[in-house]
């Protein structure tokens, strides 16, 4: 069934792998940009077009044309994108009209790869634009959805690119209309060869069809944005782009920054923001292992731009190569016990087995099997083991505050952040074949969800062996620990922190955040405090949201906090009325893509009256417990992980001195 | 090293290496065979004139079944691209063939070193899930390599093979302490793996 779209209507996607048909009067090119969590454009490599038409899971046409076809495999693009925008732009300069008023409306349409319609929608209404945004493929909450837009530019496509936060978009923006002139003027152009990145290719200017073009995408910016393409969904991924500037030396090359302004001029295809060009320093390299060995790990020896994004990738190999390690273990001890169990039978139901001694010896001949193959299974998973613990004794001094636990004396030696780190470290994780090898569980940030620290007692045994109050006492402990952690690895003003403790039962673990001034007020309290935070978090989710959409961020209020925002809930559903509840479920859905997240602290009974109404929030956070609990699965073979919360050692002052720290800074770099 | 690449029976299956024939993966200087890859490789399908999205485009699968003691216990192909274990992994599913060119089209990797001890057998096949039999697909082919050197061990020739839409093409089987290969070669029909198991079983 095709479901004709109006403007601003959405509608689910049954597949990822899509085919976007577009036809018009005219020749139209199309474009497809890739926006963030907040809509955001990274940069120039998140935009396919007809002079550079490729991106990880998605291939626009080189050309105009009437009528256009191009494929989208959601599944492929990268994990930061949430939005896949699909654009149309008249052609300039090669005598068709100027203007979408002047053709029949454009016609746009998402069909299967089998040719079924999923969605379509006519551009009408559409008079001096000569750019349109004509359809948004977005994610929500694990599935991807299909919005008909049809927001058109009368300032064409400079003008769009511009309105989408693309830094020198005129220019960009008059690169790709050259290169549809001159597809269109059927000049076959190869790209000129090794064209040195910072060295523009001159081109005179006067005749835009018969001058060849700027070289797309030449130097390393190019590999960065294939990196995503491959990696598993929820597996590491190379950064489009705001890790990659991070770890590369700024060395030379970035004298062309200033594209010139006309059409006809060459442009430079490099991210502004981006100043590589130099291939960033190679990982350090382990030591040639002696003969019939394993060579010793290194830390940092995986690949990535950074030290940071390297050693991300490491801990993610890690975590892989544990869970298939002990996969392929269990499922040899599976088999053996299984083989045993059918030749033990085999043994009892023989008649020729029940006198004499050859039953026992059958059975006696099925157990050495069983063992030897027992036997020779542990004995390859201690190897991988033992591999695994040694890099574990080389990766864990080595990792970034954002990434250590609170004992690493990496955090007695914090300083600010100038960056937000590539991830955080939620804590550890385990399987019971090896409990002392806890493997790092990092989180991309900025955070995709929220989390929710269970402080009930039904879920795991050490929850049960703890009474109520000292588990609840826990539970918010854990949770200032991260947010203190969060707090602490975001630069100066970039996150903050609101706290809801309906009754105040919660004083004392909020000490750390209370005592040092990180947080932006005082935690609110009361039924009037509740809602007082809720109002002014929904505000600000509904306005952002507004802005993104209608694209004029630069129109947001200026006292606008444009920070980050975490909002703590304790004692939830305490102090709710339904009305909160109802903000708290908004903020919950549509917060994280503006940048508001929550971190319930809460014991899914309490708010039981509420019956299933309530099951999308909590299956919307991610749970994380305040005690040791198995209710983690990896994604490669699904075993169940045993989490732990990373927890500050007693009686120690990292997480006040650092949170001080952060408080400190905060206030000299308040504007 | 057996020389593979010649002889093969006219009318035959397409077959380039002698049926049956095993082949022990011990390389010359000493040493067992610690990885290989399995590729596939096919021409894509002509386009057909004005409407040429609706040219009947060729995709074919490989797939490797993991075998202990004879009951199959893991399978990779284009729908579970890595073995639970991580020993062996598929490269990703092609729907159309051609863009190697002459190369391996869909390739199967085999850390013969990491496969669980109980596996003792692993058998490679070849499907043609758009149905088309190999009597109609271009230059297809199937090989085993040597991944540590890039050599060729067996290579099948798929294209002219008969009305037939799938191939059971070889096992890498324990032997001692390391790994042999016996190139099958058998062809058979059916759109996955699951249509195989039947003409499987009696190779193992």
């Amino acid at each position: 069934m095709t479901a004709e779209l109006v403007r601003g209507q959405n509608h689910p996607l049954p597949h990822t792998r899509l085919e976007i048909r577009v036809t018009a009067a005219a020749p139209v090119m199309a474009c497809a940009t890739l926006g963030d969590e907040r809509g955001t454009v990274r940069g120039t490599e998140w935009v396919a077009h007809p002079g550079s038409p490729t991106l990880p899971g998605i291939e626009v046409s080189r050309q105009a044309a009437a009528g256009l076809r191009f494929h989208i495999d959601l599944e492929a693009v990268p994990e930061q994108a949430h939005l896949v925008h699909v654009l149309l732009a008249l052609p300039e300069g090669v005598g068709g009209p100027d203007r979408f008023g002047a053709t029949a409306a454009p016609f746009a349409a998402v069909t299967s790869t089998d040719g079924t319609e999923v969605a379509s929608f006519t551009l009408t209404g559409l008079e001096s634009e000569s750019a349109v945004v004509a359809l948004e493929l977005y994610r929500r909450q694990g599935a991807w959805k299909v919005r008909a837009v049809g927001q058109g530019y009368a300032g064409g496509l400079a003008e769009l690119f511009g309105d989408h936060g693309l830094p020198q978009a005129r220019a960009f923006a008059g690169g790709i209309q050259e290169a549809v002139a001159r597809h269109l003027a059927s000049t076959v152009q190869i790209p000129l060869p090794g064209a040195q990145d910072g060295v523009r290719v001159r081109s005179d200017g006067l005749s835009s069809s018969a001058t060849p073009g700027p070289v797309a995408q030449t130097g390393p910016a190019g590999p960065v944005t294939q990196g995503g393409s491959t990696v598993p969904q929820t597996g590491p991924a190379a950064t489009g782009g705001t890790a990659a500037a991070g770890g590369a030396a700024a060395s030379g090359g970035t004298g062309g920054t200033a594209a010139t302004g006309g059409a006809g001029g060459a442009v430079n295809y490099t991210h502004p923001g981006r100043r590589i060009s130099a291939p960033p320093t190679p990982p350090p390299v382990a030591p040639p292992a002696e003969p019939g060995r394993q060579p010793r790990p290194v830390a940092g020896d995986a690949t990535g731009w950074s030290m940071d994004e390297r050693l991300y990738n490491q801990v993610w190999g890690m975590f892989e190569d544990l869970a298939r390690a002990v996969a392929a273990y269990r499922s040899a001890i599976d088999f053996a016990e299984s083989r045993l169990d059918q030749e033990l039978d085999r043994v009892l139901s023989d008649p020729r087995h029940r006198i004499g001694g050859a039953g026992e010896a059958a059975r006696e001949a099925a157990r050495v099997k069983h063992d030897q193959l027992a036997t020779q299974a542990r004995e390859v998973l201690d190897r991988d083991l033992a591999q695994l613990v040694a890099e574990s004794e080389v990766v864990e001094p080595a990792l970034p505050a954002a990434y250590a636990r609170w004992d690493n004396p990496v955090w007695h030696a914090y300083r600010v952040p100038m960056e937000i780190p590539m991830a955080l470290r939620l804590g550890d994780v385990h399987l019971p074949e090896h409990p002392d090898l806890r493997i790092p569980m990092l989180v991309r940030l900025p955070l995709e969800r929220g989390l929710w620290v269970d402080s009930g007692r039904s879920g795991s045994e050490a929850a049960l062996m703890m009474d109520e109050a000292q588990l609840r006492g826990l539970a918010v402990d854990t949770a200032v620990a991260h947010a203190g952690r969060l707090l602490a690895v975001y630069p100066p003003g970039e996150f903050t922190v609101h706290v809801i403790d309906p009754a105040g039962s919660a004083a004392r673990s909020l000490a750390p955040l209370t005592a040092s001034g990180a947080l932006a007020g005082e935690p609110a309290a009361g039924a009037a405090g509740v809602s007082a935070v809720l109002a002014k978090l929904t505000e600000r989710v509904d306005l952002v949201q507004m802005a993104v959409r209608g694209g004029a961020t630069e129109s947001l209020p200026p006292g606008l906090d444009t920070a980050e925002q975490l909002l703590i809930v304790n004692d939830f559903p305490h102090g709710f009325d339904d009305r909160a509840v109802t903000q708290l479920r908004y903020l919950a859905d549509e917060g994280p893509a503006v940048g508001v997240h929550l971190l319930m602290v809460a014991d899914r009974e309490d708010a039981g009256a509420y019956g299933p109404v309530l099951d999308p929030l909590w299956r919307s956070l991610l749970r994380i417990t305040p005690v040791p609990d198995d209710h983690l699965a990896d994604p490669w073979v699904g075993h169940a992980w045993t989490y732990e919360p990373p927890t500050v050692p007693p009686g120690s002052r990292v997480l006040f001195q650092v949170l001080e720290q952060v408080a400190l800074a905060r206030r000299s770099w308040r504007r | 090293m057996v020389d593979v690449s010649k002889g093969s029976a006219p009318g035959g299956p397409g077959v380039n290496l002698t049926k049956g024939q095993a082949i022990s993966l011990e390389k010359k200087g000493g040493g067992t065979l610690t990885a290989v890859r399995m590729g596939l490789g096919w021409q894509a399908a002509p386009r057909r004139g004005l409407f040429g999205s609706r040219t009947r485009e060729i995709d074919l699968d490989a797939s490797a079944v993991l075998f202990a003691d004879k009951q199959p216990v893991d399978v990779v192909f284009f729908r579970h691209l890595v073995s639970d274990d991580g020993s062996v992994r598929h490269t990703g599913d092609n729907l159309v063939g051609g863009a190697g060119q002459g190369g391996d089209d869909e390739a199967i990797l085999v850390d013969l070193q990491r496969v669980p001890v109980h596996i003792d057998q692993i058998v490679f096949t070849v499907n043609s899930f758009t149905g088309q039999t190999f009597q109609e697909v271009q230059n297809a082919f199937c090989r085993i390599v040597d991944e540590t050197n890039g050599q060729e061990l067996a290579r099948y020739t798929l294209d002219g093979g008969g009305q037939y839409t799938a191939q059971i093409m070889a096992k890498v089987h324990r032997a001692g302490a390391g790994w042999q290969m016996t190139a099958l070669g058998n062809p058979a029909n059916g759109r996955t793996f699951q249509d195989l198991m039947p003409a499987i079983l009696p190779h193992l």
